[in-house]
């Protein structure tokens, strides 16, 4: 039973609005298929439905597992696999993916399994209940303020909610026209538009080149991609590369179409400031050298409208580092989950897959889904995996993990780039905290890490819990040592109502709550 | 013919409907979102800054940033990137953002 057959194009209509149509729903009761009562937790909760969770999710199911597939999106697919929603009418949506068949294929495994497609579901906590099973809590509507936040339980959990992208501040990089990379991807993808007539695309890492070769094939003129690290270094693994044919393949569709559109690439550079009042005029770009320092003299003033700009990815782990999982130093300085060769993490009954585990594509999620999926069906059936059915996905995934490390450590941030940061450049956008008083807490008061940054000046402190400034704070607190990757410790994955929390204060154990696992809590 | 993003994935949209950004009458597209639509009619923000007031719309594009939070039908603190048009929404400027409603 698929609670969203049809994949709702719409989720709540407002705030005031009760949450999405299909996706509060409770489960038949019993559920065919699995035998699932209504008031039962679920074999297997999903969080992310990219391109791990998915996999995981269908993987499960076929075995015979009770499965919920949450997301907080009205569609599935996840950041790679994103596309138009039913009513604009995209006759080829392929024209904006790479290797879009393994999508469909898992889409219409979906259809036909029994998961129940939970849309617009935020999941802002999961807790390990004294029993053994697992709760996540969720608040729904498009963007999370319908008022009916529901509870879903299930005797294990998978993790796949994704990575988030990292940014690195720069001069004017608050300028309206100014946009994530993988954002303008996204906003492309999922609502056919361009942030601008002339994009520049900067910053780090392979995604650039997949977003300048879908800005140009949608009608932007991309002056110049600019990347702050070389290609060099994937050449010194020269293994990693050809065993990952794929890989380089999609690498060399993305350059076909730069040279097709004549998009330049410049290596070794970076934006190093944005030009416009109220928005994008101009950039300035300028040479970097090996520790990622602007060299003086070198800015070359380039004009467009807009600018994508983002650092790599970082992944999405606050729901697991909430409950104690163990995480992983990533070659590329942000933190993964630390995970077994089976996708479990170090608290039993939470696996996860794809970004959490450390950035590496959605073939490698794919993969990783399709083993945990299969691991987690096999661990709660009594029928431990056996070695030759998963050995096949482990080899698979051992590769393309090998390829990401390359790539991560490739693009890391090289410590100079704190050279173009001037005193007035705002490090947190959401509470406009300059670079000059993030200085001045580290020279006067001998702040030392991104914690004590964030008391004494409030960078991190905002809507966006630090996601767009963490990486920044880290690297000026480290003061040139190597910086500690930001912790990943948010006390909610997603900003929660002061409501909602009253209202759990007090509510039944959910373990032994009356209502169906998929009911709003109540208020 | 120029290309476009409608263009490229062969898009035939049901017809477009209305909505106003601070009085001014904005097409959207069914199945778009409030920033994508704003994007389409070339407005790039719709938030100014509490303390600065400087002018901020969707950064991340993927609910993550808050950069894009808009007063919609008079409702505050609404993520555009993420809501969905419908006809006669209406859109505007949001001052500032405060979190009182949340416990971040
Ligand atoms: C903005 C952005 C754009 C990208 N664009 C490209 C691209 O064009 N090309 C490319 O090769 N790679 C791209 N990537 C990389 C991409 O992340 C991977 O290639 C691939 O999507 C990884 O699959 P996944 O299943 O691990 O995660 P994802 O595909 O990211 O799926 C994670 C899912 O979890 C959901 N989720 C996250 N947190 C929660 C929560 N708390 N509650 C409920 N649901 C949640 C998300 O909505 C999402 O659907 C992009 C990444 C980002 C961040
Ligand atoms: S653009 Fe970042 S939350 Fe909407």
């Amino acid at each position: 039973m698929t609670a969203s057959a049809s994949e709702p194009e719409d989720v709540a209509r407002s705030c005031s609005a009760s949450g999405p149509k299909d996706s509060t729903r409770t489960a038949p009761d019993p559920v065919p298929d699995t035998g699932r009562r209504a008031d039962a937790p679920y074999d297997l909760v999903v969080v992310g439905a990219g391109s791990a969770g998915l996999a995981g999710a269908v993987a499960a199911s076929e075995l015979g597992l009770s499965v919920a597939l949450l997301d907080s999106s009205a569609q599935s697919g996840g950041q790679f696999y994103r596309h138009p929603a039913p009513a604009l009418g995209a006759r080829r949506p392929e024209a904006l993916h790479h290797d879009w068949s393994a999508f469909a294929d898992l889409r219409r495994r979906l259809h036909a399994s029994g998961v129940d497609h939970l849309t617009g579901h935020h999941v802002w906590s999961v807790v390990k209940e004294t029993d053994g099973t697992w709760t996540a809590h969720a608040l729904t509507g498009a963007d999370g303020c319908a008022d009916a936040p529901a509870r879903i339980r299930a005797r294990a959990l998978l993790l796949a909610t994704g990575a988030y992208e990292r940014q690195l501040p720069f001069p004017g990089w608050t300028l309206p026209g100014v946009v994530g990379a993988g954002g303008a991807q996204a906003m492309l993808k999922s609502g056919l538009v361009l942030p601008g007539r002339s994009i520049v695309v900067a910053g780090s890492g392979p995604l650039l080149l997949a977003v300048a070769s879908s800005l140009a094939s949608a009608g932007a003129r991309v002056p110049a991609v600019v990347e702050a690290a070389g290609y060099l270094r994937y050449g010194r693994r020269p293994r990693a590369l050809a065993t990952n044919p794929r890989k380089a393949a999609e690498a060399l569709v993305h350059a076909a179409a730069l040279v097709r559109h004549r998009v330049p690439v410049r290596l070794r550079s970076a934006v190093t400031e944005v030009h416009g009042t109220d928005r994008v005029e101009a950039v300035t770009v300028s040479r970097l050298d090996r520790e990622w320092r602007p060299v003086r003299g070198t800015g070359r003033r380039i004009a467009c409208d807009a600018l994508a700009v983002g650092h790599g990815l970082v992944p999405q782990i606050e729901l697991a580092v909430a409950v104690g999982c163990t995480t992983r130093a990533l070659p590329d300085g942000t933190l993964g989950l630390a995970l077994d060769d089976l996708q479990e993490s170090s608290v039993p009954g939470l696996w996860a897959a794809g970004e959490t585990g450390g950035v590496g594509g959605a073939e490698l999620a794919r993969t990783e889904g399709e083993l945990a999926g299969r691991v987690i069906a096999a661990r709660l059936l009594g029928r431990p995996a056996r070695v030759g059915a998963t050995a096949g996905l482990r080899r698979r995934r051992d590769r393309m993990r090998a390829f990401a490390d390359v790539m991560s450590a490739a693009h890391a941030p090289g410590p100079g780039w704190t050279g173009w940061l001037s005193d007035d450049t705002d490090v947190c956008r959401c509470e406009e905290v300059p670079a000059g008083r993030i200085r001045e807490a580290i020279a006067a008061c001998g702040a030392r890490d991104a914690r004590t940054v964030k008391l004494l000046t409030r960078a991190g402190m905002g809507w966006c819990q630090g996601r767009m400034c963490g990486t920044a704070v880290a690297c000026l607190a480290s003061a040139g040592s190597a910086p500690e990757p930001p912790g990943e410790r948010r006390p909610f994955a997603v900003p929660v109502p002061l409501s909602t929390l009253a209202a759990l204060d007090g509510s039944p154990d959910p373990a032994s709550a009356p209502d169906s696992p998929t009911d709003p809590v109540p208020s | 013919m120029a290309r476009t993003p409608i263009g490229l994935v062969g898009a035939q949209p049901d017809p477009p409907f209305e909505i106003t950004f601070d009085g001014r009458p904005v097409p959207a597209l069914p199945g778009q979102t409030l920033a994508a639509a704003l994007w389409g009619a070339g407005i790039l923000a719709w938030r100014t800054t509490r303390d600065g007031g400087r002018p901020r719309g969707a950064f991340c594009g993927i609910g993550q940033c808050y950069d894009c939070l808009a007063t919609v039908n008079g409702e505050p603190n609404r993520r555009a990137c993420l809501v969905p048009a419908h006809p006669g929404d209406t859109i505007t400027t949001q001052e500032g953002h405060g979190h009182d409603r949340l416990g971040v």
